[in-house]
């Protein structure tokens, strides 16, 4: 090239031009092969098992060891980080574990986004032994549950209860904790926090202006007339972000009309149960707060927060929630020293309602599970059986403000939070007449999208009554045609 | 000489072979992984998967709920490079041959030094952080909502709107965002671009007598219009995204009726809402084609005779 004079510039590009092609072909030469070096997502962990038929380690089963936990083997725990925070585990759970088996060495973790941390971990096989599933970025019961994913904990409610060896788990729960975490007939999920919902109040407001608590639909309407005409609005609900709240007192009060039947039908999935004439009356009642402007104006255009805040800052009296609502809230509340939030149960519909008025909705709640690849499963059940000691959960009461599915740590419990402590009074007056419906758990998409697009157009009055019905049996019938869900029922 | 020929490709070889290993490994072994999960039924938390074939894409031309994303991405994708390109260019153009005074023959309008520092804020700004201000702008009245309160104390109080309860303003109000967000990137590449353009083009258009916004078409325009190309296409790119500002702003059903939705938010809900992994995948699979056909479109429309400086 030096002892050329001519210029070699112009056959450059030829050059490069070449070269790139190599390239490519290398480059896809490559690909394949990349493909096979590459650690797949999806089927690693599938050899893995076919290899090792895993064999859970076990210990010598005994009166006081009733799963056979293997004494010396690490217990690895998940808790969600979020509401109730993860000192609950580390301050009272892990005590009372330890104290029993002081050998066993629990490996504490505490997530934000359970999901982001431990989905790879399922697909390859070794998840850890205990999880919190919940939160935002919580997986799917239901899909780990037909996926074969989660142990069967029916040796864990047939076990003797922590406190009393002649009182298996199941009889110290409070009646449905075990169905509501129960898929394809087999208990995979503890729901151990316990919620209560109801319509919640602004009891100054009520009080200072000689408002009534409405026990009937037709005295709503008369109290929200007089808010109306105070210059305050009656009703707030959880906007753009969830118009589902509204189908609680919905549902309830449908409920309280003809009987809880209804509600089993709709979690059946039954065709028309969305139909049911209660319903339609129910859905009749709600688009008339609608019709009459009892709703905080623009609340449909709200961030569920925003609105929840209007309210406990006196700009509405009535809110549909569950009784974690005065922990969220707990901000706004402590704005204003006077303010006091109570609960109430959803009003009658009819003087001839099949159930009394102090019928609430109730339903275990903060799903906690144990995978099925977990390597110790055994601990991981003892680690359940000390959380529903009654040491376990008055402590967890204590320290998260919220009660548990262990009927009796609730009992007598004095709450210094006056929406909690008016919601564990209205558990107890409605005594045998809980309700609760798992349509929404089993099928979190019909729930949302589903009827909560639904019911945000209902709430607009911007759909008629049937129009709503129809939408709701759409998608509910969606659900059921779909195959690739596996279906569950229940029984009264 | 010789020897260097002899031995160049085993040479270049050995500094290109770790690249592209890498590529294949992290790039495109992912996409053809998407594309085989997408005729799976994989639930995205399990080992195993059953191979179902095409379904997955026969579900998704079945679905109403995707065609609305699908629309609403062509809506990003035609509406936002177009207004961020326009004003990118027109902001650029005054921040750097706009002003015509202080003798100098080419210079920014008044003040530009300082407008080009504004300009850039919001691409400082995470997705997320833009989003939830978003939120708050739209948000109503009583509620803290910028927009509503401005409106009201400028006395146009009619015109206020539930911006985020009404389906039919979503996707506008995304587009709105998008370019907010996106814009001040475009000023500053394209102020780069018009840099590098001689004085002396613009000495002697200014001698010929051309106005300011024939100036414009016939010198700036044809001079960055390479810059502008690239950034028509990674612009593209950027609106068949739009998953965060949506995400945040409006949630993971894509606002009311989710008529607010695009795919990335799709997949988001099919993968983690619905574990429906496959069918994520296969929504992927879409994005990807789409993504490539619309990349070689713009840059097989866009292609245009070069201009040499020099």
């Amino acid at each position: 090239m030096s002892s050329s004079t001519e210029r070699t510039i112009p056959r450059m590009p030829t050059n490069r031009r070449t070269f790139l092609q190599r390239m490519a072909v290398a480059g896809v030469a490559l690909g394949p092969g990349g493909v096979f070096l590459a650690s797949c997502a999806t089927s690693e962990g599938a050899d893995e098992d076919e290899g090792e038929a895993e064999e859970e380690p076990q210990g010598e089963v005994s009166e006081d060891n009733p799963f056979g936990v293997p004494d010396g083997e690490p217990l690895e725990i998940f808790i969600f980080d979020g509401g109730f925070g993860d000192e609950y585990a580390t301050e009272i759970h892990q005590p009372i574990f330890s104290e029993k088996w002081p050998d066993v060495q629990i490996n504490h973790n505490a997530a934000v986004d359970i999901g982001a941390e431990l989905q790879a971990r399922f697909v390859a096989g070794d998840p850890p032994d205990f999880i919190n599933n919940s939160g935002d970025g919580a997986m799917d019961t239901g899909q780990l549950a037909s996926d074969g994913q989660l142990y069967d904990l029916t040796e864990l409610f047939d076990a003797p209860s922590w406190d009393d060896p002649d009182t298996p788990v199941r009889d110290i729960l409070i009646p449905g904790t075990i169905e509501i975490g129960t898929r394809d007939g087999k208990p995979q999920v503890l729901n151990y926090a316990f919620t209560v919902f109801g319509l919640w109040y602004n009891k100054t407001l009520l009080d200072e202006n000689g408002w009534p608590v409405p026990t009937t639909w037709q005295e709503m309407m008369d109290v929200c007339a007089d808010i109306k005409a105070f210059g305050i609005a009656p009703w707030v609900y959880q906007g753009v972000t969830a118009p589902s709240y509204m189908n609680w007192p919905l549902l309830v009060m449908a409920a309280k009309l003809a009987g809880p039947e209804i509600l089993l039908a709709v979690d059946n999935l039954e065709e028309g149960a969305w139909g049911h004439e209660a319903i339609r009356e129910s859905a009749a009642a709600i688009r008339s707060l609608a019709e009459n402007d009892y709703f905080l104006p623009g609340v449909e255009g709200m961030e569920f927060r925003d609105a929840q805040g209007l309210w406990a800052r006196g700009e509405a009296v009535f809110c549909p929630s569950g009784s974690w609502l005065e922990n969220e809230e707990a901000d706004a509340i402590a704005e204003n020293p006077t303010f006091e939030m109570t609960m109430m149960p959803e009003p009658l519909l009819s003087e001839n309602s099949v159930m009394p008025l102090e019928t609430v909705r109730a339903t275990a709640g903060e799903p906690y599970i144990i995978p099925a690849d977990a390597a110790n499963p055994r601990a991981a059940m003892e680690y359940m059986r000390a959380m529903l000691s009654v040491e376990g959960a008055r402590g967890f009461t204590e320290a998260v403000t919220s009660l548990t599915s262990v009927a009796e740590a609730n009992e007598g419990v004095e709450f210094e939070a006056p929406g909690l402590s008016s919601a564990q009074a209205a558990l107890t007056a409605a005594g045998d007449n809980v309700i609760n419906w798992l349509y929404s758990t089993w099928y979190p998409t019909m729930e949302s999208p589903g009827i909560d697009q639904a019911t945000a157009t209902l709430l607009r009055a911007d759909i008629t009554v049937d129009e709503w019905v129809q939408q709701c049996e759409a998608a509910a019938a969606e659900i059921r045609n779909d195959d690739s869900i596996t279906k569950q029922t229940r029984e009264a | 000489m010789t020897a260097l020929r002899h031995g160049k490709y085993p040479f270049i070889l050995v500094f290109l072979l770790p690249p592209v290993g890498i590529y294949a490994l992290y790039m495109l072994s992912p996409y053809v992984q998407a594309i085989h999960i997408s005729m799976t039924d994989w639930s995205g938390l399990t080992a195993t998967q059953t191979f179902i074939g095409f379904d997955n894409y026969v579900e998704m031309w079945n679905d109403d709920q995707l065609r609305t994303a699908l629309r609403n991405n062509l809506i990003l994708l035609v509406v936002v490079p177009v207004l961020t390109l326009l004003l990118g260019l027109f902001f650029a153009s005054m921040l750097n041959v706009g002003g015509r005074s202080r003798g100098a023959a080419v210079a920014g309008v008044r003040g530009s030094s300082i407008y080009k520092v504004v300009y850039f804020f919001p691409q400082v700004l995470p997705h997320a952080i833009v989003a939830i201000v978003f939120a708050y702008v739209f948000a109503p009245s009583n509620a803290g909502g910028i927009l509503n309160n401005v409106l009201e104390a400028i006395g146009l109080g009619g015109l206020t709107q539930l911006w985020l309860a009404e389906p039919k303003y979503l996707i506008w109000i995304v587009v709105l965002v998008m370019t907010w967000a996106f814009v001040g990137f475009y000023v500053v590449l394209f102020s780069a671009a018009m840099q590098s353009i001689p004085l002396d083009i613009y000495e002697a258009a200014l001698l010929d007598g051309s106005s300011r916004l024939t100036t414009f078409r016939k010198v700036t325009l044809p001079l960055v219009w390479d810059t502008v190309q690239v950034g028509w296409v990674y612009m593209a790119i950027q609106a068949m995204d739009g998953f965060a500002i949506v995400h945040i702003m409006l949630g993971v059903n894509g606002g009311v009726q989710g008529s607010g939705d695009v795919l990335g938010v799709a997949i988001y809900r099919a993968a983690f809402a619905q574990s429906d992994f496959g069918y994520a995948a296969a929504i992927g699979v879409l994005m990807l084609v789409l993504t490539m056909t619309i990349v070689l479109l713009f840059m097989r429309i866009l292609r245009r005779e070069k201009v040499e400086l020099a």
